[in-house]
C-alpha cells in the first residue's frame, strides 16, 4: 500500500496561469437549450479557458514560474529541482522540464525531469519532490503542473468538448526541518487504462492513415484516433468507488478525521461525481471549494488552480488540508497537509 | 428495498421539468423528452446515494423500462 509520510519540506507558495480566452458551453451548439442547462447543472460546468493555438502547457508553467521567482526574489542559481508534470509536452523529446529550466535561466546544476501523468498529477509530483527535497540536499524546488488539454479534444464530441479548459502552475517547496509531516496515500490500477485515452500516437498504435478518421459513436459524438476519449460512466464509477475510499485510508494512516481538516481540494473532474464524492467522506459542503463553473476540468493544475483561486486569502492562515486527485490511468491519491501556510499569488491570464 | 413507486418518484425528482407520474414501471426511459446520456450518470449517482448500488455501463445498456433498472437495483443490495 502506498502511504507514506515526507518530513522536512515546506509548500511556501502557489501560482496559477490560464489563458485569456474563455469559451462558454452556453455557447456550444452541439447542445440544445435543454443539454445546455442539464450539463451545466450536472458537471458544474459553465466557462473554460482555452488557449490559442501555439500556447503550450509550458508556456503557462513558465509564466507561473516566473511570478514566483519575482515574487520570492529567489536567486536562480538556488533552484535545485525543477519537475514538469503535464502529458501534454512541448515535444516527444526532449522532455520538457529541460527547456524550461533554460527558459527560466536556472542553473546547469538543476535536476529537471517530467512525470506523465493527468488529473493525479499534483498529489504524485507533489509526492516525488518533497522526497526528492527531504533529505537536505536540495533546499529550493518547483514543481509545474498543468495541461492544455484542449488540444486533443474534438469540437465535433458533445461527450468531451465542453468539459475540459487549459491551465498551467507552479509551486514552490522549501526544505524546512521545522515543516510538518505530509501524509501520502498513493494508487494505480491499469487495468482501467482504456477509460481515458488518446489511442494513437504512440509506439503501441503509430498514427497511420487511419489515424484522422472521423467515427461516429452517436448523435453529436464525433472523434477520431488522435483525440481524447472518455467512458464517462467508468470513471465515474471509478472515481467515486476509490477516491473515498484512498481518503478514508489515509485518515485512518495518519490517525486523524475530516473534522480535522479545514479544507479539502478536489481535482475538479464533474459536479456530480464531486459530490458523491464529498458526501462519502462526509465533509461539509464549505470545506470544499469548487473552481468547475468558470474552468472547467483542468487535469492536473486543478487542485493547485483552485487554492489559488478559491482559497487565496485563507490558505495564509494555518491550515489543515486534504488534497484529492483521481482520474487518466487509472491513477489517485490524495494528500494530508498539516498546519499549512501557503501563499497562493494572484491568478495570472497569459493572452 | 422499498418498492418501485418510491423509486420511480425518486427518478422523476432527479429529472427536471418532468410531469409527476410520467414514468410508469413500463417506461422505456430512453424515450423520455428529458433523457439524454448525461441522465445516465445522474441515475448511476443516484442509486450510489440512495441504494450504495454500482451501476455499470452493461447494466445500464441492458435496462430498457424504469422496471429493468428497479431490478437490476434490486438484484444488487
Amino acid at each position: 500500500m502506498a502511504l507514506t509520510t515526507i518530513n522536512n519540506v515546506k509548500i511556501t507558495a502557489i501560482s496559477a496561469c490560464v489563458p485569456k480566452q474563455t469559451e462558454s458551453n452556453l455557447d456550444y451548439d452541439l447542445l440544445t437549450e435543454s443539454e445546455k442547462k442539464l450539463l451545466v447543472k450536472t458537471t458544474g460546468i459553465e466557462n473554460r479557458r482555452v488557449a490559442r493555438p501555439g500556447m503550450c502547457t509550458s508556456d503557462l508553467c513558465f509564466e507561473s514560474a516566473e511570478q514566483i521567482i519575482n515574487e520570492y526574489k529567489i536567486n536562480r542559481d538556488e533552484i535545485d529541482v525543477l519537475i514538469f508534470v503535464s502529458q501534454t509536452l512541448d515535444y516527444f523529446l526532449p522532455a520538457t522540464s529541460i527547456i524550461l529550466q533554460d527558459r527560466l535561466k536556472l542553473s546547469k546544476n538543476t535536476l529537471a525531469f517530467d512525470i506523465v501523468l493527468g488529473c493525479s498529477g499534483y498529489a504524485y509530483g507533489l509526492s516525488v519532490i518533497c522526497s526528492l527535497m527531504s533529505n537536505g540536499n536540495f533546499k529550493k524546488g518547483l514543481l509545474l503542473v498543468g495541461d492544455k488539454s484542449t488540444f486533443s479534444l474534438s469540437k465535433e464530441d458533445k461527450s468531451t468538448y465542453p468539459l475540459f479548459g487549459d491551465a498551467g502552475t507552479a509551486t514552490y517547496i522549501e526544505y524546512d526541518t521545522t515543516a510538518s509531516p505530509i501524509d501520502f496515500n498513493l494508487q494505480s490500477d491499469g487495468s482501467g487504462y482504456k477509460a481515458i485515452m488518446i489511442p494513437d500516437g504512440g509506439t503501441r498504435s503509430p498514427w497511420t492513415k487511419k489515424t484522422d478518421k472521423k467515427i461516429v459513436l452517436e448523435k453529436g459524438v464525433k472523434r477520431n484516433m488522435r483525440n481524447l476519449w472518455l467512458d464517462g460512466i467508468e470513471v465515474f464509477n471509478f472515481s467515486i468507488r476509490e477516491a473515498p475510499t484512498n481518503i478514508l485510508t489515509l485518515l485512518d494512516y495518519n490517525k486523524t478525521t475530516i473534522e480535522d481538516y479545514d479544507y479539502v481540494v478536489f481535482h475538479q473532474a464533474n459536479l456530480l461525481m464531486n459530490e458523491c464524492i464529498r458526501k462519502k467522506i462526509k465533509a461539509p459542503t464549505e470545506k470544499v471549494p469548487y473552481t468547475l463553473k468558470d474552468f472547467g476540468n483542468t487535469s492536473s493544475a486543478s487542485i493547485p488552480l483552485t487554492m489559488v483561486v478559491e482559497l487565496k486569502d485563507k490558505l495564509t492562515k494555518q491550515s489543515n488540508i486534504i488534497l484529492s486527485a483521481f482520474g487518466v490511468g487509472l491513477s489517485w491519491g490524495s494528500v494530508a497537509i498539516k498546519k499549512a501556510k501557503i501563499n497562493c499569488l494572484p491568478l495570472i491570464e497569459l493572452d | 428495498m422499498e418498492d418501485i413507486a418510491e423509486f420511480i418518484k425518486k427518478i422523476e425528482f432527479e429529472m427536471d421539468e418532468i410531469e409527476p407520474d410520467t414514468i410508469k414501471p413500463e417506461t422505456n426511459f430512453r424515450e423520455l423528452e428529458q433523457w439524454s446520456s448525461m441522465m445516465g450518470l445522474i441515475f448511476i449517482a443516484l442509486i450510489d446515494t440512495e441504494y450504495n448500488v454500482t451501476l455499470n455501463g452493461n447494466d445500464l445498456i441492458n435496462c430498457v423500462t424504469v422496471n429493468d433498472l428497479y431490478q437490476v437495483v434490486k438484484s444488487k443490495i
